[in-house]
């Protein structure tokens, strides 16, 4: 009886460092059924690769400049099976483990590469775990998102988390306004929400949370609410709930 | 020891204290008790003497009953208990010496005009004890909120010296597993590169192990360390990082703390250029003049990617350690503009090290 022909796999290498990749492609090229598309050198890249050439397979540095490994999962969503790999991050390694993510740890040995590609292979298809949340238990305890990282199309866009000034529930996405403009974003308000540091961000009303920093006064407006005031003239409903967790920001910085 | 016996002064302090209450009893004793101000002071004298005395024994009792701990009404009884007997006590020692008194011609029938001021003498008694335990009291919160402070000095420091030691020991776990996967992927392309870097890796951790057993090292020493460690990144990372150096005018002898430099070099790396899909350059400069040496390091980057960490742990690392060894002498500024992230260090030399 023959064997059935492999399916033919078709992956992506994204790390920074020239050499890691070098260790990745050896390693694969033992593996005729996977074809290599590209190699990335940084997430931009990565992100730009995976729509052009949607591969099955994904080996995703972590550590990378301006776009992490998180980020470019953030971006390019949660369909592509991914082989995460990093040198030493507890944190990252053991949000791994709790989401069942398959990882790599450098140097790279052979084993645990033959290890992690049979599982990736086997679970191909299935979901990975939502990014943001897979990248907030990799956040180390009590530090906060720095930068929100958006997609509109091709473009990848950084917001500074302190150049936000509110965020706005849109069914399944979120609104992000920053400097005069909107973002929209694939994630709810409460995963977002939870990966922002509570003495600066409030969720002030259910659909919305606001930069502590940006509020320039609270206005009542009709019998139980308010209104809040940014510093670029937006106003933002503020519920019974949402006031009394400004308040308690106000009384801390007083 | 009583805390109010040593230093002796204190003690001077205490018996000024009693002065206004001695006048309160003589002045009790002489005008509304009809004694005169004779009478009453040839007895308050002794008997104040006597008393300041017995009332610093209030100090045993209130250290045997702590106002923590223990039922308040149990350490009210104790007081009161106290109180009573010591002035029953008082008060038969003010008879006595009444008594003895008036066997002399001049206080002739003292003992018999006295009589009647007794339970005046035992009230001013119980009250004197009862501000005396009170003032002991106060005391003894002092002296254990003096303690409590003493302690946490102590244990902050304590916790400082195992940090700076562990900083010291400690090599970067992502810089090391990083260098043997870029060693790994050599090993089939470069060989020769490969053995290099191994040997690189090797000299690098010989050094910091090394150097952490030292108070001080010459400049020259952290440069070949610090020149070790950027030739391994620069494998990692290639032509993204670019290395500049101007120290011509401070003699490389010159001593400071071991590995001073390194943290922030190695920041310098992994906060600045590690985050530049371009790369950039990590620049280090200095030059001593009045006997004081000024070193800069600096780098290029990404204000948008790389949050302001001017309390990072490496950062306050080495301002902890140049204020350990300097104190107010050692300055170390944190700057950024125009994407450059700039540490400034400035301290002054150090010339007794510098002889041997």
């Amino acid at each position: 009886m023959s064997k059935t022909p492999e399916k033919k796999i078709t992956a992506l290498v994204v790390d920074d460092e020239d050499l890691a990749r070098l260790v990745l492609r050896e390693l694969i090229q033992t593996h005729p059924e996977i074809e290599v598309l590209a190699e990335c050198g940084n997430g931009f890249e990565a992100v730009k690769a995976v729509a052009e050439h949607k591969p099955n397979l994904i080996f995703l540095d972590v550590q990378m400049p301006r776009l992490s490994g998180f980020d470019v999962l953030e971006l390019i969503g949660t369909d592509t099976a991914v082989i995460f790999v990093t040198a030493y991050d507890q944190y990252a390694m053991r949000a791994f483990e709790v989401h069942a993510v398959d990882y790599l740890l450098k140097p790279v040995g052979r084993d645990r590469f033959e290890a992690a590609l049979e599982r990736a292979k086997s679970r191909m298809g299935e979901k990975l775990p939502p990014a943001p949340d897979l990248a907030a238990a990799a956040r180390p305890p009590k530090q906060f998102l720095e930068r929100i990282v958006v997609r509109d199309g091709s473009r990848v866009t950084l917001i500074p988390v302190r150049k936000l000034d509110y965020a706005e529930a849109q069914d399944d996405y979120v609104a992000l306004a920053s400097e005069g403009k909107k973002h929209l974003k694939q994630q709810t308000i409460a995963s977002l929400e939870a990966c922002l540091d509570p003495e600066q961000f409030v969720r002030v009303h259910r659909s919305y949370v606001v930069n502590f920093e940006k509020v320039v006064r609270i206005e009542p407006y009709g019998k139980d609410s308010r209104l809040a005031i940014l510093s670029d003239g937006a106003r933002l409903p503020v519920s019974k709930a949402g006031y009394a967790r400004l308040k308690i920001l106000l009384d801390q910085r007083s | 020891m009583h805390p109010l016996l040593t230093p002796i002064n204190r003690y001077g302090f205490y018996l000024l204290a009693w002065t206004p209450l001695a006048g309160i009893l003589d002045y009790l004793l002489a005008v509304p008790g009809h004694l005169g101000w004779l009478d009453a002071t040839v007895l308050v004298l002794p008997l104040c003497l006597i008393y300041q005395f017995v009332c610093l024994s209030a100090w045993y009792m209130c250290k045997a009953a702590p106002l923590r701990g223990g039922s308040f009404l149990r350490i009210r009884l104790t007081h009161l208990v106290a109180a009573v007997v010591i002035s029953l006590l008082w008060i038969e020692f003010a008879r006595l010496l009444a008594y003895v008194l008036s066997e002399t011609a001049p206080f002739r029938g003292l003992d018999e005009r006295f009589a009647p001021q007794v339970p005046v003498l035992f009230g001013v008694g119980f009250l004197f004890y009862l501000l005396s335990v009170a003032a002991h009291y106060v005391i003894l919160a002092i002296e254990e909120s003096r303690q409590a402070e003493a302690r946490a000095l102590e244990t902050s420091i304590l916790a400082r010296d195992a940090e700076l030691k562990a900083l010291k020991a400690q090599v970067n776990p992502h810089f090391l597993f990083n260098s043997l996967n870029s060693i790994s992927a050599l090993t089939s392309v470069d060989p020769v590169k490969a053995r290099e870097m191994c040997i690189l890796l090797a000299e690098f951790l010989r050094m910091t192990l090394g150097l952490g057993e030292k108070t001080s090292v010459p400049l020259l020493e952290e440069l070949s360390l610090l020149h070790r460690y950027l030739a391994i990144e620069k494998v990692r990372f290639g032509s993204r990082l670019l290395m500049e150096e101007d120290l011509q005018q401070i003699s490389s002898s010159l001593q400071l703390p071991p590995l001073l430099l390194q943290p922030l070099i190695e920041n310098a790396v992994t906060h600045g250029i590690a985050n530049l899909p371009e790369g950039g350059t990590v620049r280090l400069s200095g030059h001593s003049h009045n006997g004081r040496v000024q070193l800069a390091i600096e780098n290029t980057f990404d204000p948008d990617s790389t949050p302001m960490r001017k309390g990072g742990l490496g950062l306050r690392n080495v301002r902890e350690r140049l204020e350990a060894r300097y104190g107010k002498d050692a300055n170390m500024r944190v700057s950024t503009e125009n994407g450059i992230f700039r540490v400034n260090l400035s301290f002054p030399v150090d010339t007794q090290e510098v002889k041997n």
